[in-house]
């Protein structure tokens, strides 16, 4: 992104603008101190100790009646001036070495790494107060010294950041095509680092100036020179007297580091292209339940599951809505295996979600009626839509590793929502568990029941997710693609165990997929949804065979090898 | 388990002894005549050369260095040039000083921070707005400037609390509440800033996380996810943020020390390193070294038992 959009955009956001307005302000009125300042900021007359503001002196005068004005005007060149070389010292040390150590690593990267840990485990403060006391009270030295201090952040941020690009591929093509070194990295290195460097910058700026005054404030800086922690101390000291005198070091100093700070979170913000935040969900518009829309399946609805007419809208951070889900028609029944496919981005887990009602942040049904088990779910409040999920509708999600807690083992997940529906024991829950386990084709179950997700197979975790679903007895299951992230034998495998389930305890399947493979092999019937709605729907065989819709019949042809579909289960009208 | 905290606390004694070298090396690098400084301008010369002699100073320096080491490692530690106190004595009678402080901001900060982080992180909205930006104004503004403002609210103008001076907890509970109030929430400010974003971060990223919509799927409330789950995904990297922030504590306990007239390790760094007094500036170096040494490895061993992956790793 070029440097004039990154200004605009901060320069638009208002914790940008006021920020650097008010940073600008304060740098220009310091560099003409002498300017506007009344008189020199060490003049003193002890007539006018504690005065305060008259005429020619808008801010009156301090312990040793001097012009708080110039002092304050003086000072800032001091503070802003020392700050300055501190960050001039930390970027002219950090940034290089993190460079060389980022790109090269190796023996240097070990090296400067340790140095940097090693300088980030002391304490700023002692090693300051150490340092004052060997290279004396100069505030300049004290200034580099600290800007040693603060040089891991920067060494780290570089190091962290080329790091990362270095094994990118353009900088491998780079290297390939006979680039030098030195021209790869300012071609292609220096300008990813170049952004996270000036916001860390800015925040280091308000930080070193915080440190600085710190400094001062201490009293260990060179006594006469006019800085703002020195005007805080001396303030501090006749605190009973005049406690107002803390105000105009306090605000000029307070103003300068948090404008630095808001400036470095704005131009973060800048950078990364991220506007304001995500509008907060409104409640969802009360949707249409009693729905006029054709029947989907051209009969009654069904018993288990029955979706009429369902839309999911999304609100968008601009503010806009739109809908990826609009008008589907979709159909359970007990026993029955149904897939629902389509392309990624078709709608298919959306509509997943809403019959469970774990829409994400943002989303919501719009329009439409899902009943389960007879009862209508849409705009049932969470607490009663929870009593349904797990007994009577449960979920298999699609990436196995990512649907388990990883800080908790596969025993205290299995059994912590039947312990909860069911009400057992933990005991019971326990014994239970194990028994899952084993109708899941887990071979070891004691084995991995105290283990944790990390030490498991996708495979083995998968089958786990389908035991949590089956725990506390649902009569339909909502299965996201669980079998996308296996490789082909263990797909098999738990397809074959998703059939062996529904067949023996006669659940009911909602299939999401985009195998159509996975269709021929275990579905009795099939929906199919484009673009947010549902295209077709009939019996498996009907539709892989003999489709009516050119958007199945595309389906079908991107799909290599014409496998024969399942042939409905007999007695059972579709 | 053993040999990781063996290989810490071994990593800790060769950071202890290069960063005692360089310090040693650093604070006998001017070339000032401590025997003048200590008896005066107006002392004889040979009087002078007397106590540099005494000092061991009229050695090169790594024999200093050398020596010094060899008692610091039986934890003598000397006694103090300028006031001739024993060093171990002197920092015994103030280090609970300064541990009483830590606690009460480790407390506090750990406390407040969940509450603040998880409050704007479940609830987003402008909940979270007023968290960030109360985040961000209390890591700006330099922590003895909100201290400064905090001494003259509550104890100059309001004078709820005194403005100066510490009772002992074994002396009086009420009496040590009473002192320790204000610099505690002085230095938490800065502290519940940094780890409540950290705090609020983890949570809004862990409530993204599949196995939370899985735990919403099996009919779990959405009280026992947040408070069985989500927070103790959230809590290792937020711990990892506490733990580098008592960096940070350990310089702004030297000022909050020196502005509450706290008789601590802080006030004392500012007046012993003032005058360059080398056996209190070593111990107090290797106090904070570690200090600092013993937080990473207390925090890094909570993150392991709080995180099973890091723990068999």
């Amino acid at each position: 992104m070029n440097a004039r959009r990154v200004a605009r955009r901060v320069l638009r956001n208002p914790l940008g603008l006021v920020p650097a307005v008010v940073l600008a302000l304060i740098v220009l009125a310091v560099l003409c101190a002498p300017l506007l300042s009344p008189q020199g900021p060490a003049v003193a007359s002890l007539r006018d100790s504690f005065g305060g503001p008259t005429g020619g002196h808008p801010l009156g005068f301090d312990s040793a009646g001097r012009d708080v004005l110039a002092r304050l005007l003086h000072g800032g060149r001091n503070t802003l001036g020392g700050a300055l070389l501190a960050l001039a010292v930390a970027l002219v040390v950090g940034v290089p070495s993190g460079l060389v150590a980022g790109y090269r690593g190796g023996r240097f990267d070990a090296a400067a790494s340790w140095t940097a840990n090693l300088v980030m485990a002391l304490p700023a403060m002692v090693v300051l107060l150490a340092s004052r006391a060997i290279l004396g009270p100069t505030v300049w030295v004290l200034m580099v010294v600290l800007g040693v201090l603060i040089a891991p952040s920067f060494f780290r941020l570089v190091r962290g950041t080329v790091a990362g690009v270095r094994n990118e591929l353009y900088v491998d093509a780079a290297r390939v095509s006979g680039l030098r070194d030195a021209r790869i990295v300012a071609r292609h290195v220096l300008v990813v680092v170049r952004a996270p460097v000036i916001v860390q910058t800015a925040l280091v700026a308000g930080i070193a100036i915080g440190l600085q005054a710190g400094l001062e404030f201490l009293g260990i800086g060179s006594g006469d020179t006019p800085t703002w922690g020195a005007m805080l101390n001396e303030a501090f000291a006749n605190i009973q007297r005049a406690p107002a005198m803390m105000v105009w070091p306090g605000l000029a100093l307070g103003l300068t580091s948090a404008s630095l700070v808001l400036l470095a979170a704005a131009l973060r913000d800048a950078l990364e292209g991220r506007g304001a935040d995500p509008v907060r969900r409104r409640r969802p518009a009360t949707a249409s339940t009693a729905s006029t829309a054709p029947a989907g399946d051209g009969g009654d609805r069904a018993g288990l599951l029955s979706v009429r007419d369902l839309a999911v809208s999304y609100l968008l951070p601009d503010g806009t809505v739109r809908e990826v889900v609009r008008g589907v028609d979709l159909d359970v029944r007990e026993g029955e295996i149904v897939g629902l496919v389509g392309e990624s981005g078709s709608g298919k887990t959306q509509t997943a979600f809403s019959i469970l009602g774990i829409l994400p942040e943002g989303g919501h049904v719009s329009r439409g009626s899902v009943t389960v088990d007879g009862r209508e779910v849409v705009g049932l409040p969470e607490r009663g839509h929870r009593a349904l999920r797990g007994t009577v509708v449960a979920y298999v999600p699609q990436e196995p590793m990512s649907n388990l807690d990883p800080s908790f083992t596969i025993g205290a997940q299995l059994t912590e929502p039947m312990r909860y529906k069911l009400g057992i024991s933990r005991a019971e829950a326990r014994r239970r568990a194990l028994d899952l386990l084993r109708q899941v084709e887990i071979a070891d179950p004691e084995r991995v029941l105290a283990s944790y997700p990390h030490q498991i197979s996708g495979g083995m975790a998968q089958r786990v997710l389908i035991a949590g679903a089956m725990s506390c007895d649902p009569r339909l299951l909502v299965a996201d693609e669980p079998t996308t992230a296996l490789d082909v034998m263990v797909q098999a495998e738990v397809l074959g165990l998703l059939r062996r389930l529904q067949r023996e305890r006669g659940l009911g399947v909602l299939l999401v997929t985009h195998n159509l493979g996975v269709v021929a092999d275990v579905c009795d019937r099939v929906a199919v949804m484009h673009e947010g709605r549902v295209v077709e729907t009939g019996t498996a065989e009907r539709v892989l065979h003999d489709p009516r819709e050119p958007y199945t019949r595309t389906l079908l042809d991107a799909v290599l090898d014409q496998v024969p579909a399942r042939p409905p289960l007999k007695g059972r009208t579709p | 388990m053993v040999s990781f905290v063996v290989r810490r606390v071994a990593a800790g004694a060769v950071l202890l002894f290069v960063v005692s070298a360089l310090s040693y090396l650093l604070l006998s690098v001017p070339d000032t005549d401590v025997g003048r400084q200590i008896l005066g301008s107006g002392a004889p010369t040979e009087t002078v050369a007397a106590k540099n002699r005494e000092l061991g100073l009229d050695r090169p320096v790594p024999v200093q260095y050398a020596d010094w080491l060899a008692h610091a490692v039986r934890g003598d530690f000397g006694t103090s040039w300028f006031t001739g106190e024993n060093v171990v004595r002197a920092i015994a009678t103030r280090l609970p000083v300064t541990v009483s402080l830590m606690v009460g901001v480790t407390l506090v900060t750990a406390v407040l921070s969940l509450l603040l982080g998880v409050w704007a992180g479940v609830r987003r909205g402008a909940a979270d707005r007023l968290v960030q930006v109360l985040g961000v104004l209390g890591y700006a503004l330099p922590g003895f400037l909100v201290t400064l403002v905090i001494v003259v609210v509550f104890a100059v103008r309001l004078g709820w609390f005194p403005a100066i001076g510490y009772i002992g907890l074994t002396e009086s509970v009420p009496g040590w509440l009473s002192t320790i109030t204000l610099p505690v929430a002085s230095l938490s400010v800065a502290a519940v800033a940094g780890v409540s974003q950290q705090v609020r971060g983890a949570v809004i990223d862990v409530l993204r996380q599949d196995y939370v919509r899985t735990l919403r799927a099996r009919g779990l409330p959405p009280s026992r996810i947040l408070f069985r789950h989500v927070l103790r995904n959230a809590s290792a990297p937020a711990l990892t943020v506490l733990g580098m922030q008592f960096v940070g504590l350990l310089g702004g306990a030297v000022i909050v020390e020196q502005i509450f007239g706290l008789p601590g390790i802080g006030a004392m760094t500012v007046t012993y390193t003032t005058r360059g007094d080398i056996p209190v500036i070593m111990a107090l170096v290797m106090v904070a070294v570690v200090g600092v040494v013993a937080v990473n490895l207390a925090v890094d061993l909570l993150v392991g038992w709080l995180n099973p992956k890091a723990r068999t790793a």
